[in-house]
């Protein structure tokens, strides 16, 4: 046995509830006992088209919350799908009562504070949608947490009311003002350390908003734990195509995969302005 | 079913099944280790190994095709040293089999590893990669020169002495594989690798460029299994005595079946473990399986078997 992923398993998941909500789909899916090594920032990997599909390659996403019974065994996890691609809208296409074949759980989570403190949550778009169940352990650890939602338009912000109850805030931005406040989620950063109500920075969402967040953090000397998105091939480490370029214990910057070295990183170690080229 | 020899060589080398996991699909089988024991298969190809570090190529490094995928990684790996201090160690600590593939800048860089790689205790075989398609120089692709390829495998030959046996991993892209493969074997290769991936190209429609950031990558999976299966066809026609390593595209019993009867020892799944992590495993017990209900007592038999009159 190695220590990489050492809690993953492949297991058949039931499809228990597949509801659109505005652009992205709430799929929630009974996955046993396995739930409970499941922690916030952990991602599952799901077979997509069926038997006979050339789609060959699983499908990643993100963990967005995950509860369990375990006097039945039952053990459920919530993922939001945004049916954009073939493997994602064959997803969004199954119904209840569907078999799913799922590896999970995989990848580092969100490092949790040993005593309470500040929490700024920061999501874009779908991005959101790990930060509800990062925001449930961060309160059951009496952390302060305060979220801030921004998406281009009002329809690709995720916050289901229910995630609501777990914030002591939430701020939306829109680029387009169809909701909340016009502008970016990066826009309140600044003001909101100075005033010393940020002690810890979680975020998810797309890389330029996360390069952006780690920016402001690093001259603010905050620690800033992200969530990376790059594609992937196989979510378990092996086919090396998810790296990126990253700042080592050395200090050398070497190609590290975003599937088991991530996907939660640490901002400052990331070398935003070499994604996309070779590590020098 | 428990007479059945499912046991294989490739060369002198011994192997109690004859699934393997594929170079460049498994890493150094740490992060397979959580699926399944790594000793319960043929034995881990490692992926290609070269004399210093490499970080590789940018990102984006895949894209999806019909059945199958497109990988430009251009090799990114520790160097030898780092994975000899590392990652041997840990694969004979888990009583795995180890089949070492190595892949070199230029044809003394190969007899170099090669050299490294001789007193290293507990290596089942030595595998020579002279066909990855995926690194910047374009002459780096030795496979395709019939000259060169002899030449990498008579220097690793020569520096390995008779000890550990040598598979050479050919390239699909060349006008006559049964040529490639006579030079190879003769320069002293014990073992074939059929086939590496085949090169291909993805562009985006949406940026009209090409996605990959090497441009050019490696197509494997299903979409290529015929190619592969024509390959060991016709080299096991060419040379029945010469074992080979097939693989390309399988995920079932029934494709290793298919790899096995066109003249395969040994099969390797390679990217059917990115969709499925247990994939070795689950083709292992298919074949098994099908191979004793259709009547075999070893596998042995079954090897180049469609060739035979009817």
């Amino acid at each position: 046995m190695s220590s990489i992923n050492r809690h993953a398993k492949q297991v058949g998941a039931t499809l228990v509830s597949n509801k659109r909500i505005g652009q992205y789909h709430q799929l929630l899916l009974n996955i046993g006992r396995v739930v409970e090594d499941a922690r916030p920032g952990n991602f599952v990997a799901i077979s997509v088209g069926g038997e006979n599909s050339g789609l060959i390659l699983r499908r990643a996403f993100a963990i967005s919350r995950v509860s369990h019974r375990s006097d039945k065994g039952d053990g459920t996890m919530e993922l939001i799908v945004a049916p954009h691609g073939a493997g994602s809208r064959w997803l969004c296409s199954q119904l209840e009562g569907a078999n799913l074949d799922v590896v999970v759980p995989l990848g580092t989570a969100f490092g949790i504070p040993t005593e309470p403190a500040q929490a700024l949550l920061i999501g874009g778009g779908y991005g959101s949608a790990p930060l509800f169940g990062l925001a449930e352990v961060l309160k059951s650890r009496g952390c302060r947490v305060d979220m801030i939602l921004g998406a281009s338009t009002v329809s690709k912000i995720y916050a289901p009311i229910e995630g609501k109850r777990s914030v002591n805030s939430l701020k939306i931005y829109t680029e387009d003002a169809s909701a909340g406040t016009l502008g970016m989620v990066t826009d309140p950063i600044p003001s909101l350390i100075e005033a010393g109500l940020v002690d810890v920075i979680y975020s998810c969402g797309p890389m330029a908003m996360l390069a952006a967040i780690s920016q402001i953090a690093d001259q603010a000397d905050i620690v800033h734990q992200c969530a990376v998105e790059e594609s992937m091939a196989c979510g378990i480490g092996v086919c090396m195509t998810c790296v990126l370029p990253v700042e080592n214990l050395d200090g050398q910057v070497a190609m590290l995969r975003s599937c088991i070295d991530g996907p939660v990183m640490d901002g400052a170690k990331v070398k935003w302005n070499q994604v996309g080229k070779v590590a020098k | 079913m428990s007479n059945f020899d499912f046991s294989t060589t490739l060369g002198p080398a011994w192997f109690p099944t004859p699934l393997f996991t594929a170079s460049g699909c498994a890493s150094s089988g740490k992060e397979l280790a959580q699926f399944f024991p790594l000793r319960d298969i043929g034995a881990v190809v490692t992926k290609s190994i070269m004399l210093k570090a490499r970080p590789g190529r940018p990102t984006p490094r895949m894209a999806e095709t019909p059945s199958g995928m497109l990988n430009s990684i251009g090799l990114q790996g520790p160097g030898i040293d780092t994975f000899l201090a590392n990652d041997i160690p840990w694969l004979l600590q888990q009583n795995a089999r180890v089949i070492v593939s190595i892949a070199g800048e230029n044809v003394d860089e190969y007899a170099v590893l090669a050299r490294r790689l001789r007193s290293v205790n507990g290596i089942s075989a030595v595998e020579v990669n002279i066909s990855c398609p995926n690194v910047e120089n374009r002459g780096l692709v030795f496979a395709c020169d019939p000259q060169a390829s002899r030449a990498v495998v008579d220097g690793v030959r020569r520096t390995l002495g008779g000890d550990i046996p040598i598979i050479v991993k050919l390239s699909p892209d060349v006008t006559d594989i049964v040529e490639i493969a006579r030079g190879v074997i003769d320069a002293g290769a014990d073992g074939l690798s059929l086939i590496n991936t085949i090169l291909g190209m993805v562009i985006n429609v949406d940026t009209m460029r090409p996605h990959l950031a090497g441009k050019t990558g490696g197509l494997s999976g299903p979409a290529i299994r015929p190619v592969a299966v024509r390959a060991i066809y016709q080299v096991h026609q060419a040379f029945p005595k010469i074992a080979i390593l097939g693989m390309g595209g399988v995920q079932s019993g029934r494709d290793a079946l298919e790899l096995v009867l066109a003249g395969a020892s040994g099969v390797s799944v390679g990217t059917a473990t990115f969709s499925n992590p247990m994939a070795v495993m689950n083709v292992q017990s298919e074949l098994r399986d099908l191979l004793v209900k259709k009547g075999f007592n070893t596998l042995k038999d079954a090897v180049g078997f469609a060739h035979r009159d009817v």
